[in-house]
């Protein structure tokens, strides 16, 4: 169960005690506070966990992309080793959209819509290389037609309205792989289109991360999406990560409370019929977050242990761990 | 195509219903001797202008001898200068042409980049310093700052003329005064006068639109392609922002035109407005009616120049339409 592919190789991102605060009048919130991750070339990483529980927080903040009133405040980010937190404006920059790509979530509002698909094409190639406008423009060409679509030369002069909202995922797609980045974000891509485009999608990005040994981290708040393409999950909670390990393990063995119910929730054909459980109570407000565990007032197994905050926890193993003092018993049926 | 045709059908059924209006306005309501002829004529010229101006015939009859005179372009005769309307008015225009255009200029080079500025930092000192301002422009009547700005840079520091159009040069057959270092001089304080009120509108709207595109999906995904911060502001945003303001701005052009009269009362500056309050003081009517006809057929033109600037700048407006 092991993550590390080809031995010492170093992950292409490692993200360690990642904090991302917003200090709004009403407070703080911490949308993001002490969450880490790593991804390896070729690898995907499903970050999966209810909305608003600070996933496109995270992402944004590896990107170094966090608006006012919001700062990363503590923790570190390392993309192939170089620190991001504390890198210049410039040298983010630069990563950006040719290291780092980053996916939306609402294709109908990623692209700019009163640009042509050549000019965002083009301005994402000629902001990190010295490229003429004959070559740029054949390169994007290529681009959309990797991304299978059809007629791409004269798609190229169209406007971004003039495609439907899964032609639109497709070219935000082909910008983001038009550098070969090492990694890229996908923050709930697929969430907006219906479902065959959906897993049409999905599957298609894997194999182009697979053949080009992208570092791919899949956004998503629904973890039956992912469970046959990504090769490891981290649960995400109230801003927090807690569980994480290989895909098959987390799903068939889920140690934390939370992701048993993630998990209960989840239609999965030999449950066919039967009702899903929910998990009881709601998202809590990051503003009146509870003492200790987060997640005390939604759980089964909390107790007066669970004041305290948990460590992520090796559940059995490293590579499988969980951030609970009363993890669910291995092997059992969610 | 089809849509530019639509616009065109639009703005000329416009002026048809308006020249329906100041027809009744004029001729049919009240006594049309009272409204046409001037009250200092005797009796025998009051009958000769009767029958000259076919006021003893039917109003079906009257009203296509109007529309008739208003195809050729006649829509009588001044009582005070005893020169066609229209041409007074024509003659005069170009003034008031060249005031609006410099204020509405002014307006965009100032307004537009403040704007920009106030709405990317809207809590910074200077968002709310440029927001303090544009209340003050907004609320300031244009008559005070007109004489503010006569006192301070024409009589207390001397830099600047502050009556008349200066000396003029021929373009296109027409005198303009921003042709001449003089004209050009004299040109300066009325149309910061006039472009004041305008200022503070074109901040506000660049400042909203500005908020409005910074926190958009699109504008976040230029930046998470490495586009640089000039790029992602001066071509992402900006094109968006744009929109409206242009929108908004093209319909104020007529009622700029249709302020100046009080900064040009204030600069004696010899434009139409300044004529429109001599004829109102004068009652001489057919200029006003000159003076109503022409204003409506410019704010037609600049909806018609607008809504196709408009198209040219959303492609979305541009395929609905002609789908
Ligand atoms: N600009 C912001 N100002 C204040 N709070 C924010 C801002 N952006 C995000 N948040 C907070 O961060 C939390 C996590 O958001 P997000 O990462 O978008 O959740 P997810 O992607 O998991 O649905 C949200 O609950 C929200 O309260
Ligand atoms: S630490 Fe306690 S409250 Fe939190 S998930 Fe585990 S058992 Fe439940
Ligand atoms: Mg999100």
């Amino acid at each position: 169960m092991s993550d590390v592919r080809g031995g010492a190789a170093q992950p292409t991102l490692v993200v360690e005690g990642l904090k991302t605060h917003f200090f709004t009048e009403a407070g703080v919130v911490k949308s993001v506070d002490g969450v880490d991750l790593s991804v390896s070339r070729g690898e995907i990483l499903g970050l999966v966990g209810e909305s608003g529980s600070g996933k496109s927080v995270t992402g944004f903040s590896i990107l170094g992309l966090i608006d006012q009133p919001g700062r990363i405040v503590g923790g570190s980010v390392k993309l192939n080793g170089e620190e991001l937190t504390t890198a210049s404006p410039k040298r983010l920059r630069s990563l950006r959209g040719d290291r780092i790509a980053m996916i939306f979530q609402d294709p109908m509002m990623t692209l700019n819509p009163v640009l042509k698909i050549e000019t965002q094409m083009i301005e994402t190639l000629q902001a990190h290389i010295k490229i003429g406008h004959a070559e740029a423009r054949a390169r994007a060409r290529d681009a959309l037609g990797r991304v299978g679509i059809p007629s791409p030369e004269e798609r190229l002069d169209s406007y971004p309205h003039q495609f439907s909202g899964g032609m639109r995922q497709r070219v935000a797609i082909a910008i983001a792989l038009l550098h070969g980045p090492d990694l890229i974000i996908a923050d709930e891509p697929t969430t907006a289109l219906d479902v065959t485009i959906q897993a049409q999608i999905l599957s298609e990005v894997q194999t182009l991360c697979r053949e080009t040994g992208t570092a791919l981290i899949w956004i998503t708040h629904d973890l039956a999406i992912i469970s046959g393409l990504a090769d490891r999950v981290a649960v995400m909670y109230a801003g927090r990560i807690v569980e994480t390990g290989a895909i098959a393990e987390v799903v068939s063995n889920p140690r934390h409370p939370y992701t048993y119910g993630l998990i209960g929730s989840v239609p999965s054909r030999n449950k066919r019929g039967q009702r899903l459980t929910q998990i009881p109570g709601m998202t809590p407000s990051f503003l009146s977050l509870p003492q200790g565990c987060a997640f005390a007032p939604r759980c089964p197994n909390a107790d007066a242990k669970c004041l305290e905050m948990p460590e992520l926890s090796p559940c059995p193993s490293a590579a499988h761990r969980a951030r609970c003092f009363h993890p669910m018993p291995e092997g059992a049926e969610a | 195509m089809g849509y530019v045709i639509n616009r065109l059908l639009q703005g000329l059924m416009v002026i048809a219903v308006m020249a329906v209006l100041v027809f009744i306005g004029v001729y049919a309501i009240g006594n049309p001797v009272d409204m046409l002829i001037s009250p200092e004529a005797d009796q025998a010229e009051i009958q000769a202008t009767i029958v000259r101006m076919g006021l003893d015939k039917p109003l079906w009859e009257q009203f296509l001898a109007f529309i008739n005179g208003a195809l050729h372009g006649d829509l009588g005769t001044s009582f005070l200068y005893n020169e066609p309307a229209v041409r007074l008015i024509l003659e005069r225009f170009p003034a008031t042409l060249e005031l609006a255009l410099a204020a509405i200029l002014m307006a965009i080079l100032v307004g537009i980049p403040l704007g920009v500025i106030a709405g990317l930092k809207p809590n910074g000192i200077v968002g709310r310093a440029i927001m303090t301002i544009s209340i003050l422009g907004f609320s300031l009547p244009t008559f005070w700052v007109g004489m503010m700005l006569i006192m301070i840079f024409a009589v207390n520091i001397g830099w600047l003329p502050s009556t008349g159009r200066g000396e003029t040069a021929s373009l296109f057959g027409v005198q303009w005064s921003f042709l001449t270092g003089d004209g050009l001089a004299h040109l300066i304080l009325p149309a910061i006068n006039l472009a004041l009120f305008k200022t503070s509108l074109v901040i506000r709207l660049a400042r909203a639109g500005t908020r409005e595109v910074i926190s958009q999906d699109y504008i976040k995904f230029a930046r998470a392609k490495g586009l640089s911060e000039p790029r992602v502001i001066l071509v992402h945003m900006m094109k968006n922002m744009m929109i409206p303001v242009v929108t908004v701005l093209g319909l104020e052009f007529g009622s700029v035109v249709a302020f100046a009269v009080v900064t040009e009362t204030v600069f004696s500056w010899p434009g139409i407005g300044k004529l429109l309050i001599s004829s109102i003081v004068h009652l001489d009517r057919p200029v006003i009616v000159a003076y109503l006809m022409l204003t409506v057929m410019l704010f037609v033109t600049i909806n018609f120049l607008v809504d196709l600037i408009y198209a040219l700048l959303d492609p979305r407006v541009r395929r609905k339409e002609s789908a």
